[in-house]
């Protein structure tokens, strides 16, 4: 098992901030258009981390134009350029898929510190 | 060389240089010892064989430790022959490592034990649909049906499919693309899933690829 470590070492990020479910993020993604590279944000709300070593993710939810928007990132991916920490939040639950239900107003007493 | 032997490591995914996550095998290949060279003057046709993993001096038969022996060959688990076009630069007891045989890029083909699955059902084994779950239907789920006529030919054909030991055959997997070579540990990284359970010996073999 070592040796997949190994492989899993050359690619995964070492400098990642620490965050939680429940911490406000701004991820920066790397958005490639034909041959030009620009950087895209996507602040939201972590309901949840997933997975270990290289094959761990996390979710992202935001409400956009009073839409829900869910984007699940690969945490090691090469595509995220940044992870800012905007606010930390206290929540007593790893999986906060019950937010979905809920308005914002509630969604920020939930995750509130 | 056209191909070199190693053990299956396991699975686990990278992201290529768009940021794709790839789902690959990690297959520890080599070091690889020469321990024959063939050659058409003496066996009729030109190969290299060689050797993988180490074993103790005292589980190996005694033939193949005098064969080893000539080589100067350190005992070995397996031994395969590749054949090779004229060759020539490979000596008996030389090394082979991935990055020599391997490049990022390259197409294989994977050979290996498959997981033996025991005694397994037509359903399972020869993809079956079996019978009904409903309609009254007792004991015909994964039943095979008929298995063939009656007074003519009063007999079951050769080669029927029916239940029976599964798995734990040799399985080749064509056309796997190598996605990544660490030569420092000998690792090779090969796009989606070879056959065999981890730690299982495989022989990887370059594909005769005419597009290239």
């Amino acid at each position: 098992m070592d040796k997949l470590k190994l492989v899993e070492a050359t690619q995964m990020k070492t400098d990642l901030p620490e965050f939680s479910p429940g911490d406000t993020v701004n991820i920066h993604v790397r958005v490639i258009e034909g041959d030009k590279e620009r950087v895209q944000q996507f602040q939201g709300v972590v309901i949840a981390r997933h997975g270990s070593g290289m094959n761990a993710t996390f979710t992202v939810r935001k409400i956009s134009d009073g839409v829900g928007v869910e984007r699940i990132f690969p945490l090691h991916s090469p595509r995220i350029a940044k992870i800012e920490k905007v606010k930390e939040g206290r929540v007593r639950r790893a999986k906060l898929y019950y937010l979905r239900a809920l308005a914002s107003k509630a969604v920020r007493q939930k995750t509130n510190a | 060389m056209t191909g070199l032997l190693g053990k299956k490591i396991g699975m686990t995914s990278i992201f290529d240089d768009s940021g794709e996550v790839i789902p690959c095998t990690v297959i520890e290949a080599g070091p690889c010892f020469v321990t024959q060279i063939k050659t058409v003057d003496r066996d009729g046709y030109a190969a290299v064989q060689i050797g993988f993993a180490e074993r103790r001096e005292r589980l190996i038969p005694k033939p193949q430790a005098g064969h080893l022996k000539r080589a100067g060959v350190k005992p070995v688990r397996i031994m395969r022959e590749f054949r090779i076009d004229g060759g020539g630069e490979l000596q008996p007891g030389q090394e082979i490592r991935v990055d020599k045989v391997f490049t990022k890029g390259d197409t294989v083909s994977v050979i290996g034990t498959s997981k033996g699955r025991g005694f397994q059902g037509v359903v399972k084994r020869h993809h079956f649909g079996g019978g009904f779950r409903t309609h009254g239907q007792s004991d015909r789920e994964r039943a095979p049906g008929s298995i063939g006529s009656s007074s003519y030919p009063s007999r079951v054909f050769k080669g029927t499919r029916m239940a029976g030991r599964m798995g734990g055959e040799q399985v080749t997997v064509r056309n796997l693309k190598v996605v990544g070579v660490i030569p420092d540990s000998n690792l090779l990284l090969i796009k989606g899933s070879v056959p065999g359970a981890i730690n299982g010996y495989l022989e990887i073999r370059k594909s005769k690829d005419k597009t290239h």
